[in-house]
């Protein structure tokens, strides 16, 4: 293939990795950002709204489109709902407490790993494209379902930003971000702040899955890979940095994408995984992150 | 703190009351009639089979199915009167598809289960992880992988596969075809793990032996989600693609490669481990009508089919399409689990001919089944006759190349076991016992 349609391709297959990784990475970094909680956890609520998504599209007959709709916008809000029950029974109860929650939301790593496996299977499982259109380029041909990943993506991170910049709701998790003693001081409800937080989080992390699995398949292991990504995105970003993380997401899924076709995936992530190191001892709040105060 | 939840030994430990109690009901029991009888009459105790399962991981679809190809196959030899007279027993451990656990799982059978043999693996990497510890353990090992690990020579004594040919033997037998049928210049897209290097390391020469030549090797690891970026590596010229990919992910590899090139593909030959247990009539594998495939067994019944082969499929529950009876979307790895029904078959030879007794006699069992030679097509063989070479642990089967047509798998070549046959690269049973 000539050096001009495998460009293309490789940059088409980064933007892809960009738009889910994005979103995913987003959440982790919005969870760590507001409540300093890293949430090991977060390729799980992943793995959990592809599980649901197929669940909840072989439930609906008829068109796969209307299966794929109802997955897009339940798999999100019961991961929400799945995420505000473990906010409020395992984080609240131990203070947010940086080191413990690590710990914690490793234990919830693997509870929620194992009760996909059991009440899921070990099975990879398919959830039909609403829609199978074939982009027919003169070299290649591409999926169209493929390119409305980036679109529906770039939507979704648009509605994040004008929640947190142009809303109330933004303005208080901002002022929590900031400062959560004053926010508190000021009459901000930290505490379901907080809560609502992590569910956005793991909701985000879920819309994103959604968006894949018709791509990729439904399989319980599936969530290692975007947690180890969305931290790498999120550590080159700044932890905490919206701006930062979506530049990191876009930098990391098409290096990833390109270094993939023209050499080899391996190289791609030994590249990334030199970023992160480079950027811990050079840069160590991220490319766009503030020193902590 | 408080106090009262906190866990006190000295509180909530057996009292010397309790423990002398269960001494007495412990003797009681062992002096009790029925416990004595169990105890002696060991030549009616069940033959014990530690079947190492791919439960999860990678490796589940194959595991369910090696499941319930076993279970039929232990059910028709028990109906028949087990081994040796002894009802046959199977317990199952998970070695959720990992060299490591695989290991382990090994070393649970041989010492906590105390199984007569281990069986049933199918995942190479695992079949060369958990081979050192059943050599240790000099546990007899029979896997049905499919891989050249055991005939290489490079395992050990106790490792056997009697019940599926291995790769080196397929290639070798089928690469005549691709090169008179397919084309000339092949690209190899395979997995980047121990069976995959299989299909790396046998096929260059077998084709070059043709006149055929691979020009370009694409390694893909099994745990990969996304394949459209490994594409534009295949040559424009290429005649053929030659995929194998195994993994949760198969059928996304196979809808890409139809993505990429839709119906204006080179000639595509695969081995089934690509799709097996997935349906070839799953929406974007249109693009595979015409293509080829290797199958161990032939998924979809055949016109020809053996009463044999009728009677294996009805036992382990696959209708004409190769899926669970009563559920069409449960797709079979057809191509593989018959695999299990026979090595099963040929441990029980084995074990008869040894007079095997129990795990002291393991080693003679060993000797029993390098004694093997041939298994005749039949009930006990549904996929067709074999030979057997005890110096190298393998056997050697008929291939089938199928032909993707009206949706379903057509056998269009049946290879000769001669075909396949090579110079053995070594001699197990010049190794102590």
């Amino acid at each position: 293939m000539h050096f001009g349609p495998h460009l293309l391709l490789a940059a088409l297959e980064g933007f892809v990795t960009s738009a889910v990784l994005a979103l995913t990475a987003l959440g982790l970094s919005l969870v760590f950002g507001v409540m300093r909680v890293v949430n090991v956890a977060h390729g799980e609520f992943f793995m959990l709204g592809a599980v649901l998504a197929w669940a909840i599209s072989t439930a609906i007959s008829g068109h796969p489109a209307l299966g794929f709709l109802a997955a897009l916008v339940l798999a999100p809000l019961i991961v929400g709902a799945i995420a505000l029950v473990a906010e409020r029974l395992v984080l609240r109860r131990l203070n947010y407490n940086p080191e413990a929650t690590i710990v914690a939301t490793i234990g919830m790593l693997y509870i929620i790993q194992q009760l996909a496996l059991t009440f899921y299977g070990p099975e990879a499982r398919p959830v039909e494209p609403p829609f199978s259109y074939r982009i027919l380029l003169p070299w290649f041909g591409y999926s169209g379902y493929k390119l409305s990943i980036i679109a529906a993506s770039a939507f979704l991170l648009l509605a994040t930003w004008f929640v947190l910049t142009r809303t109330k709701i933004g303005l208080v998790m901002r002022a929590t971000q900031y400062d959560s003693e004053t926010a508190q001081a000021f009459g901000i409800p930290v505490d379901r702040v907080y809560a609502g937080v992590f569910a956005l989080g793991a909701m985000l992390a879920a819309v994103a899955a959604v968006l894949i699995v018709p791509i990729s398949q439904a399989h319980y292991l599936m969530g290692q890979d975007p947690l180890l990504l969305s931290f790498i995105v999120v550590i080159i970003g700044g932890l905490g940095s919206l701006r930062g993380t979506l530049v990191a997401a876009v930098l990391i899924g098409l290096s990833d994408g390109i270094i993939s076709v023209f050499f080899s995936p391996t190289l791609a992530k030994i590249i990334a995984t030199l970023l992160v190191a480079m950027v811990l001892v050079f840069r160590p709040q991220g490319l766009f992150g503030t020193a902590s105060r | 703190m408080d106090k009262s939840k906190t866990f006190d030994l000295s509180k909530t430990g057996l009292t010397r009351r309790t423990a002398l109690k269960g001494l007495a009901a412990g003797a009681g029991l062992a002096v009790a009639p029925g416990f004595v009888r169990y105890s002696q009459a060991q030549s009616s105790a069940p033959i014990k089979i530690g079947f190492q399962s791919h439960r999860t991981g990678i490796g589940a679809a194959y595991g369910r199915w090696y499941e319930k190809t076993t279970a039929a196959a232990i059910k028709a030899i028990n109906d028949a009167g087990g081994i040796n007279g002894r009802p046959v027993e199977v317990i199952i451990e998970d070695d959720g598809t990992d060299p490591g656990r695989g290991a382990e799982v090994v070393g649970k059978f041989a010492t906590q289960h105390k199984t007569d043999i281990v069986f049933g693996t199918l995942f190479s990497h695992v079949v060369i992880g958990s081979a050192p510890a059943a050599g240790e353990a000099k546990m007899p090992y029979f896997v049905v992988s499919e891989g050249h690990h055991v005939a290489s020579t490079k395992l050990n004594r106790y490792v056997f596969q009697p019940g599926i040919t291995d790769v080196k033997s397929q290639i070798q037998a089928m690469a005549p075809w691709i090169a008179a049928n397919a084309g000339k210049k092949v690209t190899q897209i395979f997995p980047d793990f121990a069976f995959g290097y299989d299909h790396r390391d046998y096929l260059p020469p077998a084709l070059k032996a043709q006149g055929a030549e691979v020009i370009a090797q694409i390694a893909i690891p099994p745990t990969e989600s996304s394949f459209t970026k490994y594409f534009p590596q295949i040559p424009a010229e290429t005649e053929v693609i030659y995929h194998v990919m195994v993994g949760p992910a198969v059928l996304t590899f196979v809808k890409e490669l139809g993505e990429f090139y839709g119906s204006n593909r080179p000639q595509l030959f695969g081995f089934i481990d690509s799709l097996e247990a997935t349906d070839i009539n799953s929406p974007g594998l249109e693009f595979l009508d015409g293509s080829h495939f290797w199958e161990g067994s032939p998924r979809y019944a055949q016109p020809d089919d053996s009463a044999a082969q009728k009677a294996y499929r009805a036992a382990v529950g696959i209708d004409d399409n190769g899926a669970a009876v009563g559920d069409p979307k449960d797709v079979s790895t057809a191509a593989h689990m018959f695999g299990c029904w026979e090595t099963l078959y040929v441990v029980k030879k084995a074990m008869e001919d040894a007079g095997y007794k129990g795990p002291e006699d393991r080693a003679k069992l060993v000797e029993a089944t390098e004694a093997l030679t041939e298994f005749a097509e039949g009930p006990e063989h549904p996929q067709g006759p074999k030979t057997f070479n005890g110096k190298i642990h393998q056997c050697f089967g008929i291939q089938n190349i199928s032909k993707v047509e009206g949706g379903r798998l057509n056998v269009v070549h049946k290879t000769k076991i001669e075909d396949g046959l090579y110079e053995p690269e070594g001699d197990y049973t010049t190794q102590s016992l």
